[in-house]
C-alpha cells in the first residue's frame, strides 16, 4: 500500500502584478485504494494543486510538503515524479506536434517501466485498450493530442491512466467536456485501473455527475486554496444543490463570484 | 515554437495590383494569408532583379545588397572570385554520376543549348561558376522512362579552401518519373550550378543533400524550368559545412505545373546555412508549396531563408503558399526569416505565406516529462518530429534513414 502526502502545502506563481499566491496551506492524505473528489469553483485553486504535484515549472512551493511513502516528491523532477508513479490527467492535454501517439506511447511505457515494453503484447495491450475507450485505431498513426477533439483528448489522457499504471492518479475534470456516453466510457476506463492494481484517485470535478458512474469514499470542499470542508459523498450532492455559496463568508466577494461562474459553468 | 524572433518583410498584395475585378479582389480578400503582413517595405521587385551571362555585370558584393546582406561575405572571397577549379594538389573536388547507360550525354560547353534554358545567374557567385565551367555535365532522362533506382551525381571535396566550379544540366524527358540526388560530402570552396529542365507532363524529384565536413564553403543557385502539368519537387538538406548558402529557383514553361521547394537545415555554432527560395508564377493555373523546416543550437549558429514569390498578371489562377519555421534550441543562435509575396493580378485560387521562429515549447516538454520521459529523450522526441515533416517526403528509405542518423548526430551533440 501506497501513500501520498500533502501537508500544509502553499504555492504561488508570478504574474505580471507580482507574486500571487494561489494555495494556502492544503492538507490531503490518499491511500491506494481510495478515491477523494475535489470540489470547488472557478480559479480556487484545483488545477494549481494539480499541477504542483506533477512538478509545472510555473508553481513555486513557498512551504509544505509533498511525499509518497515518505520519499520527498518536491526534490523529484517531473520525470522522476511521473516514474515514481505520479500521474495528472490535464485539464488541457497539451498538443505536441511531431511526436506519433504511437511513439510517445511506447517511450514513455519504456521510461516508466525502465525497459521497453514487449512489442508483441504492447501493441495487443495498446489496440485493446483503446477499444475499451472507444478510441479509432488510426489515432496511433496521429500526433499526440493534435487536431483531437476536446472529448477525445480526455479519453486520451485515460488511455494513458491504463496503460502506465500509475500508483496515484490526479484527473483534473477529465468529466469536463464528455457527452454522457463518453462520460461513463471514461470512468469505466478510470474504475478498471482502480479494480486492476493499487491506484489512488484525486478526482478534480465541477459535477456529481461523474460521481454516479466513480464513487469518492472522501469529498473535499476546496475554496481560495483552501479546503474548507471534507465529508463523505453526501456533501457532493448537497454541493450540487447549495453551491459554494455558504463558504462564501468568510472567503470574500471574489469567491462568490467565481462560485456564480461554476454553476454556470 | 510559439515566440517569433525574427519575421520580416512581408509583401502581400502590394498596392500595385492594378485593374482586377471584382471577383478577383473577393478571392484575394478571401484567400490570402494576411498573418504576418508587417507592412509594405521600401524594396524593388523581384522581377527587377538582374540576371546576366556577364562576370562583369556582378561587381563583388560588399555584403549591403539584397541579396548578400545575411551572407559572410568576408569569408566567401574564394567563392566569389573569378577563378578556376583549382587542379593543384588534387581537383578541388570531383563527381561521379550513377545513371542508367546513356542517360549521361556529352558535356556542354557555355552557350550550348539546353545550357543556359532554365538557370541565368542571378548572383556573382552563379555567374563565376558558370563562366569557369567550360565542360557542364549533362544527364537527360529520356521521355517515357522510369528508372527504378534514383540517379545520383556525386560530389566530393578533396581540398577545403580550394575553389571548385561546377555546372550541371538535368533534363527530364515529356512524361518521364524520377529522383535526382545530388550529394555533397568532403571539404572544397565549391560553387555549383543545377540547371534542371522538367519536360511536359514529367515527374521530377531533386534532393540535394548537404552533408559536408565541417570546413567546406557552398554556394549554389539551383534553377528550374518546369513544363505544362510538369510536378517539380527540390528538397534541400544542409546539415555541413561551414557557411552553405542554396537559392532554389522555379519558373514555369507551361500551365498546369506544380512546384515544391523543401527544405531543411540543422545549424550548430559558428554555421551559416542560407536558403533562398524563388518561385516566379509567369504562367497561368500553376501550383507552387515552400517549406523550409530549420534547427539551430550553439553559439553563432545562423541560419537564414528568404522566399520569394511573385504572381506575374498573367499568373490568373495561381495556387502559392509558402512557410519557414525555426526551431532554436539554445541561446546564441540567429535564424532569419524572410518570406516576400508580391502579387500582381486578383485572379488567383490563393497565395499565403507563414513564418515562425520559436524556442522550444515548454509545455511540450513538461507534457512529455509528466510521462515518465526524461528531458532529453522529450527534447529529442520533438525536433526529430518537427524535422521529421520534411525528411518523409524524400521518399528514398535509404536516404531517409541516412539523414535520420545524421539528425540524431547532431542531436546528440548538443548534449555535450
Ligand atoms: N498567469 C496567471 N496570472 C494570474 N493569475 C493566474 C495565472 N495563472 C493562474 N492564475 C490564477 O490562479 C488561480 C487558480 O487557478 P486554477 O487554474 O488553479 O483554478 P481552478 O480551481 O483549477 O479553476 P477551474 O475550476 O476554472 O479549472 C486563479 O485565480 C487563476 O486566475
Ligand atoms: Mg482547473
Amino acid at each position: 500500500m501506497s501513500t501520498l502526502e500533502i501537508k500544509d502545502l502553499h504555492v504561488s506563481i508570478e504574474t505580471e502584478q507580482g507574486t500571487k499566491e494561489i494555495l494556502k496551506g492544503v492538507s490531503l492524505t490518499i491511500r491506494t485504494g481510495e478515491t477523494h473528489a475535489i470540489m470547488g469553483p472557478n480559479g480556487s485553486g484545483k488545477s494549481t494543486l494539480a499541477s504542483t504535484i506533477a512538478g509545472h515549472p510555473r508553481y513555486n512551493v513557498t512551504s509544505g510538503t509533498i511525499t509518497l511513502d515518505g520519499e520527498d516528491v518536491l526534490a523529484m523532477s517531473v520525470d522522476e515524479r511521473a516514474r515514481a508513479g505520479l500521474f495528472l490527467a490535464m485539464q488541457y492535454p497539451v498538443e505536441v506536434p511531431g511526436v506519433s501517439m504511437t511513439n510517445f506511447l511506447r517511450t514513455a511505457k519504456t521510461a516508466i517501466d525502465g525497459e521497453a515494453p514487449k512489442l508483441r503484447t504492447w501493441t495487443k495491450d495498446v489496440k485493446a485498450a483503446m477499444e475499451k475507450l472507444r478510441i479509432d485505431a488510426d489515432f496511433t498513426q496521429r500526433n499526440v493530442n493534435e487536431g483531437f477533439s476536446g472529448g477525445e483528448k480526455k479519453r486520451v489522457e485515460i488511455l494513458q491512466l491504463e496503460l502506465f499504471k500509475p500508483k496515484f492518479a490526479v484527473l483534473d475534470e477529465t468529466d469536463s467536456g464528455l457527452d454522457v456516453d463518453a462520460l461513463k466510457v471514461v470512468s469505466e476506463g478510470v474504475n478498471r485501473a482502480h479494480a486492476e492494481g493499487n491506484m489512488g484517485t484525486l478526482l478534480i470535478t465541477h459535477y456529481t455527475r461523474i460521481l454516479r458512474y466513480i464513487k469518492p469514499e472522501f469529498v473535499h470542499v476546496f475554496v481560495d486554496g483552501q479546503v474548507v470542508e471534507e465529508g463523505g459523498p453526501e456533501l457532493a450532492d448537497r454541493l450540487e444543490e447549495e453551491g459554494y455559496d455558504r463558504y462564501a463568508k468568510g472567503a470574500g466577494a471574489a469567491t462568490i463570484a467565481a462560485a456564480d461562474a461554476a454553476v454556470q459553468g | 515554437m510559439t515566440a517569433e524572433i525574427t519575421t520580416e518583410k512581408a509583401r502581400i498584395g502590394a498596392p500595385s495590383i492594378a485593374g482586377f475585378t471584382e471577383e478577383g479582389e473577393g478571392l484575394v480578400a478571401a484567400k490570402v494569408d494576411h498573418t504576418h503582413n508587417h507592412g509594405v517595405t521600401v524594396m524593388s521587385s523581384r522581377a527587377e532583379r538582374l540576371t546576366s551571362f556577364n562576370v562583369a555585370d556582378f561587381p563583388l558584393p560588399t555584403g549591403r545588397e539584397e541579396e548578400w546582406r545575411f551572407s559572410p561575405v568576408r569569408g566567401l572571397a574564394n567563392l566569389l572570385s573569378d577563378t578556376a577549379t583549382d587542379l593543384d594538389p588534387v581537383p578541388a573536388a570531383g563527381y561521379t554520376v550513377e545513371a542508367p547507360e546513356g542517360y549521361v550525354r556529352a558535356p556542354l560547353a557555355p552557350g550550348a543549348a539546353p545550357r543556359g534554358t532554365a538557370l541565368v545567374p542571378a548572383d556573382r557567385a552563379a555567374v563565376v561558376a558558370s563562366a569557369n565551367t567550360d565542360e557542364a555535365l549533362h544527364v537527360v532522362i529520356p521521355a517515357e522512362a522510369e528508372p527504378a533506382e534514383p540517379l545520383r551525381i556525386l560530389v566530393h571535396g578533396a581540398a577545403a579552401g580550394h575553389r571548385s566550379n561546377a555546372h550541371f544540366v538535368l533534363e527530364a524527358g515529356a512524361n518521364s518519373r524520377s529522383v535526382v540526388i545530388l550529394e555533397h560530402t568532403g571539404a572544397a570552396d565549391h560553387n555549383g550550378n543545377l540547371e534542371v529542365i522538367v519536360g511536359e507532363g514529367a515527374k521530377l524529384t531533386v534532393i540535394s543533400v548537404q552533408l559536408w565536413e565541417d570546413d567546406a564553403k557552398h554556394l549554389a543557385q539551383h534553377d528550374a524550368q518546369v513544363g505544362k502539368d510538369a510536378v517539380y519537387k527540390h528538397i534541400a538538406v544542409s546539415l555541413g559545412g561551414s557557411i552553405v548558402r542554396l537559392n532554389s529557383n522555379v519558373r514555369f514553361s507551361g500551365e498546369g505545373a506544380e512546384a515544391e521547394l523543401l527544405g531543411l537545415y540543422f545549424a550548430d555554432a559558428g554555421q551559416h546555412l542560407e536558403h533562398r527560395s524563388f518561385v516566379d508564377h509567369n504562367m497561368a493555373n500553376c501550383k507552387s508549396n515552400v517549406l523550409y523546416k530549420g534547427a539551430l543550437q550553439g553559439k553563432d549558429a545562423h541560419t537564414v531563408w528568404v522566399g520569394d514569390v511573385l504572381i506575374q498578371k498573367q499568373a490568373l489562377g495561381t495556387d502559392s503558399y509558402e512557410k519557414n519555421q525555426n526551431l532554436v534550441l539554445t541561446d546564441g543562435c540567429r535564424a532569419d526569416s524572410v518570406p516576400n509575396l508580391e502579387i500582381e493580378t486578383g485572379l488567383i485560387e490563393g497565395a499565403g505565406h507563414a513564418s515562425s521562429t520559436g524556442r522550444f515549447d515548454d509545455e511540450h516538454l513538461f507534457y512529455l516529462m509528466a510521462r515518465g520521459i526524461p528531458e532529453d529523450v522529450a527534447r529529442r522526441l520533438v525536433v526529430r518530429g518537427f524535422l521529421n515533416e520534411i525528411i518523409q517526403k524524400i521518399k528514398v528509405p535509404a536516404l531517409e534513414e541516412r539523414l535520420t542518423d545524421a539528425v540524431e548526430r547532431e542531436l546528440a551533440a548538443s548534449e555535450n
